[in-house]
């Protein structure tokens, strides 16, 4: 038994080490060109080591303003989201009525709506509207997108912190929204931060809303400006296209890893799957 | 009449109410009615409509003229023939199957290797959008990483990206996607009791009968979110393929929602192009509806 177990761990380690390798060739490529003076499009052992692609993109308008734009949009978004979401997930949690059961099935239908679908839509509006080429716009329609998940996920959290607590707050004579900001919300702080980072992560990596609603190119967050790299600067340099790519994903690893570290690996799924 | 007088008595109570249950509701409803149903509803209204980007003072009601275009249209079709080669190959099977594998293997592993394997499949998941797309792009391209692995190992090299260019779409969103497959799986294989699979293994069930009759049948609500979950989300998958291929060469990448952005702002077509996203969004709203009826049951 103990030798069979041994054999089957090695076969399973060798199958997984062969997934790893496979997943990894694309991310090993990022690593190796964005210090590669010579970099192309295959995984090589690089020519030398260099710190020129990193120093030829670190200006104004290559990195620093499309990051700031990104930085703008998905914080002021979040920020937007988490607000409502916790607002809204407070009665959902706290109070019965006979309208919550169909308000949250709603929500989560709309969860899973292909958001892509009415980008053409969306656009038409907001030219309407004149909130075309617009930050708050943006912020405003990557905020609704994100609310449904950001509600459930919130809503779910809340229900985790028991209602006693808040009970004895009452009866001091606090009101509901001195009990959420004071009691609830502490006691769910890692809840907060997964929706936060969550919604933070999903807008950061987002290219097609920012695609459709911006126009000017000094408006343009990262995950659009990525695409100056090809096409309008002919000859594509691809050792500065890595470079730009591992700056530019480097903040929502970090995040991901600093969330799932402090809430365990299947964390966000929790919320989204089990329901 | 005594129902009469509840109701009267009721009344302070049921003023105070909105006051804490509505109110703290308002921004979120406001946001999801103005940014969300909004848009949603003049979809609907434009896809009735022969709604052009410019030059058009007002637009006409049309009927069900872009709905009869669309499905004579050649391309329409042969948009919804590569969402469906897409669908199927990168969703159903791919980050299905491997996302099955992956966490099933993991049981079984070292710790390091288990550690490793994930940090790198969540990794690709990761990252931006975008950014994936550019990896896939250089692995895929003819001087890229896979052709030199290819000719490493004597076999014939193809340009991916110009011959099986929905295939090449396909694996790099199975890259991209298979890492939630492989936590909902993680999560729900360690809910199974080992007790069953080890009184099936004392039976002498072997591997694959062990699979197909105790494990499948236990995580089955597992299986059926998970693949309606991934088949919504590739559904709305643009990005991706807008960097790797633009559709292209041609339009035999192009999938639904890259269609859908062609006719509306390349052919400025806005009518037509939101028929097709209305379609779109039916299809979105049919899976998720099934999905929230499997929910149900499961709450159940």
């Amino acid at each position: 038994m103990p030798r069979q177990r041994t054999s089957r761990r090695l076969a399973a380690d060798a199958g997984l080490l062969v997934a790893a390798a496979a997943f990894a060739l694309p991310l090993v490529w990022v690593l190796l060109s964005c210090v590669d003076p010579h970099a192309n499009l295959r995984v090589k052992i690089p020519d030398g080591l260099t710190l020129g692609n990193f120093d030829t993109i670190l200006t104004p308008d290559i990195t620093y303003t499309p990051l700031l734009n990104s930085l703008i949009l998905c914080g002021g978004a979040t920020a937007l989201t988490v607000v409502c979401a916790a607002l809204a997930a407070y009665p959902l949690s706290r109070f019965r009525s006979r309208l919550n059961r169909p308000f949250l099935l709603t929500i989560l239908f709309a969860t899973s709506l292909p958001i892509t679908a009415i980008m053409v839509p969306v656009y038409a509006l907001f030219v309407r509207v004149n909130l075309i080429d617009t930050f708050q716009g943006t912020i405003l329609f990557f905020a609704a997108s994100q609310l449904p998940f950001a509600i459930w996920l919130m809503k779910n959290f809340m229900d985790g912190v028991p209602k006693e607590l808040e009970e004895a707050a009452w009866t001091d004579g606090a009101s509901a929204l001195q009990s959420l900001v004071r009691i609830v919300l502490p006691l769910m702080g890692p809840g907060v931060a997964v929706v936060t980072v969550f919604s933070f992560v999903l807008m950061w990596g987002n290219f097609f809303v920012p695609f459709m609603l911006l126009l000017s190119p000094d408006q343009m967050p990262a995950s659009v400006s990525i695409n100056d790299f090809f096409g309008n600067r002919g000859m594509v340099a691809y050792g500065q296209l890595a470079a730009f790519s591992v700056i530019y994903s480097t903040p929502v690893i970090l995040l991901y890893v600093l969330v799932a570290r402090k809430l365990g690996s299947g964390f966000a799924l929790g919320g989204a799957v089990k329901g | 009449m005594t129902s009469r007088q509840q109701g009267a008595r009721a009344l302070p109570r049921a003023l105070t109410r909105p006051l804490t249950r509505v109110l703290p509701l308002t921004p979120a409803l406001v946001l999801l009615l103005l940014f969300l149903a909004g848009p949603i509803a003049y979809c609907v209204y434009i896809a009735f409509t022969d709604l052009q980007l410019t030059g058009q003072a007002h637009s006409s009601f049309v009927g069900l003229a872009n709905f009869r275009r669309a499905f004579r249209d050649e391309a329409f079709v042969n948009a919804v023939w590569l969402t469906l080669v897409f669908t199927v190959v990168s969703s159903l099977i791919g980050q299905n199957t491997l996302g099955l594998a992956l966490a099933g293997l993991m049981r079984r592993a070292s710790k390091p290797v288990r550690t490793l394997t994930g940090g790198i499949v969540v990794t690709a998941w990761v990252l931006p959008e975008v950014v994936a797309g550019f990896l896939l792009y250089a692995f895929f391209r003819r001087e890229g990483t896979l052709n030199a692995i290819l000719d490493w190992l004597h076999l014939p090299r193809q340009n991916w990206l110009f011959t099986l260019p929905i295939l090449a779409v396909s694996f790099a969103n199975v890259w991209r996607g298979t890492a939630f497959s492989m936590l909902v799986y993680s999560a729900a294989l360690d809910e199974i009791p080992g007790e069953i699979t080890e009184a099936a293994e004392v039976d002498g069930a072997g591997g694959w009968r062990r699979l197909w009759h105790v494990t499948l049948p236990m995580i089955r609500r597992s299986i059926a979110t998970n693949l309606m979950l991934n088949t919504l989300q590739t559904l709305s998958v643009f990005g991706l393929i807008w960097v790797m291929t633009r559709g292209g060469p041609g339009d035999r990448s192009q999938t639904l929602p890259l269609f859908m952005y062609e006719q509306a702002f390349q052919n400025s077509m806005i009518g037509y192009g939101t028929a097709v996203a209305l379609l779109l969004l039916l299809v979105g709203s049919l899976f998720s509806a099934v999905y929230l009826r499997l929910l149900k049951t499961e709450v159940q």
